[in-house]
């Protein structure tokens, strides 16, 4: 009996300190990252909103990111979106055509462990969107480099935008080969089936994708991340 | 049971309210934020995404070409996408985007960029 309570005692303490730790994340955020990141919702519903954001909305980050991933980035960040946010303010001409002005990206700030993980924490409790994430289902299963490559370029045309490797794809989007890392499979999933339903203003348009073709999407995204796990 | 006439009608009236619950924008800012990733800043066919691609994004400036295309099949593409013209799938669909009103802002929009009309090029 005394052991049973010594492990009750234990877990609440946990939970407490986790709270705690999200609770400190929180006033983080609010004094370190509301300048860039949309804390709170809505997302823009008019353009000039969408060219005035800076970073990726963090008001549904539950429902969009592996805490894990969190945690090892904001202590080690790297540029995910290769022409930054809002695209178009990064964009020159240049010899052979549009290129990226590298001298407009600002590097993210990095965070010590403590600070990211309580960061992390107060970003997966952001959940505004949970029906969406419950209207998908990933189905277990895997698909080659090969065959997912050819479903992402040739036939859906997803790589007119994003990058499936360093420096290999389209910029003015994410890049997607370390997606499966950073991303929840069934956030991916939606949004693939309606970026507008997450992001109403965002240059990802909807190309209705068949159900069958985003479980194959979702499964090439893992598998370009085990690479990545692997070149690591 | 709701008959099929009034799931129709709802779903109209909820994609009317989209629509209407955001703003028209005007066609130059509608074609920076969603066009020039691939037709470029200066709708010359060269954006940023264009290193990779197996089939380059029309130049929009080439009046020759442009003037080749009805308003009714730009229309199409930017609404349908390039399959829907037989063209690249790399043109997306842009039906869940943009209204109908702004797609014709952005037909006439590519006119004035291509300085052409539907069979006749300066």
């Amino acid at each position: 009996m005394r052991h049973l309570v010594f492990a009750w005692l234990l877990l609440v303490g946990f939970a407490a300190s986790g709270a705690r730790a999200a609770d400190e994340g929180s006033a983080i955020l609010t004094q370190r990252c509301a300048g860039c990141h949309n804390l709170t919702g809505p997302a823009p519903h008019t353009l000039k909103a969408l060219w005035a954001r800076k970073g990726p909305d963090f008001f549904y980050a539950g429902n969009k990111y592996r805490a894990e991933w969190l945690r090892a980035w904001l202590q080690k960040p790297t540029r995910i979106r290769p022409a930054g946010e809002f695209y178009a303010d990064h964009v020159r001409s240049g010899e052979k055509g549009d290129e990226i002005d590298p001298t407009t990206l600002e590097p993210h700030l990095a965070l010590p462990a403590t600070d990211a993980d309580a960061v992390a924490q107060a970003l997966m409790r952001l959940k505004p969107h949970d029906e969406l994430i419950a209207a998908e289902r990933i189905e277990p299963g895997s698909i080659s480099k090969s065959m997912g490559e050819m479903a992402f370029d040739k036939f859906l045309g997803c790589m007119a935008c994003h990058e499936i490797e360093p420096g290999y794809g389209g910029a003015s989007g994410p890049e997607l080969y370390t997606a499966a890392l950073r991303l929840q499979p069934e956030f991916i999933a939606s949004y693939i089936r309606s970026p507008q339903a997450w992001d109403p203003k965002i240059w990802m348009p909807n190309k209705r994708v068949s159900d069958p073709n985003i479980q194959k999407l979702v499964h090439y995204l893992a598998e370009l991340a085990k690479e990545q796990s692997h070149a690591k | 049971m709701p008959s099929n006439r009034s799931i129709c009608a709802a779903l109209v009236v909820g994609v009317g309210l989209t629509f209407s619950a955001m703003a028209q924008e005007p066609a130059r800012d509608n074609y920076r934020t969603y066009c020039t990733q691939c037709h470029g800043k200066d709708g010359n066919g060269k954006g940023i995404n264009i290193r990779d691609m197996s089939v380059q994004p029309r130049d929009h400036t080439d009046a020759k070409a442009m003037s080749g295309r009805s308003d009714d099949t730009i229309f199409k593409v930017i609404k349908e996408g390039g399959p829907s013209v037989d063209k690249s799938v790399l043109m997306p669909p842009w039906g869940d985007t943009f209204s109908d009103e702004e797609i014709r802002d952005l037909v006439a929009y590519l006119r004035q960029l291509c300085k052409c009309s539907y069979g006749a090029s300066p």
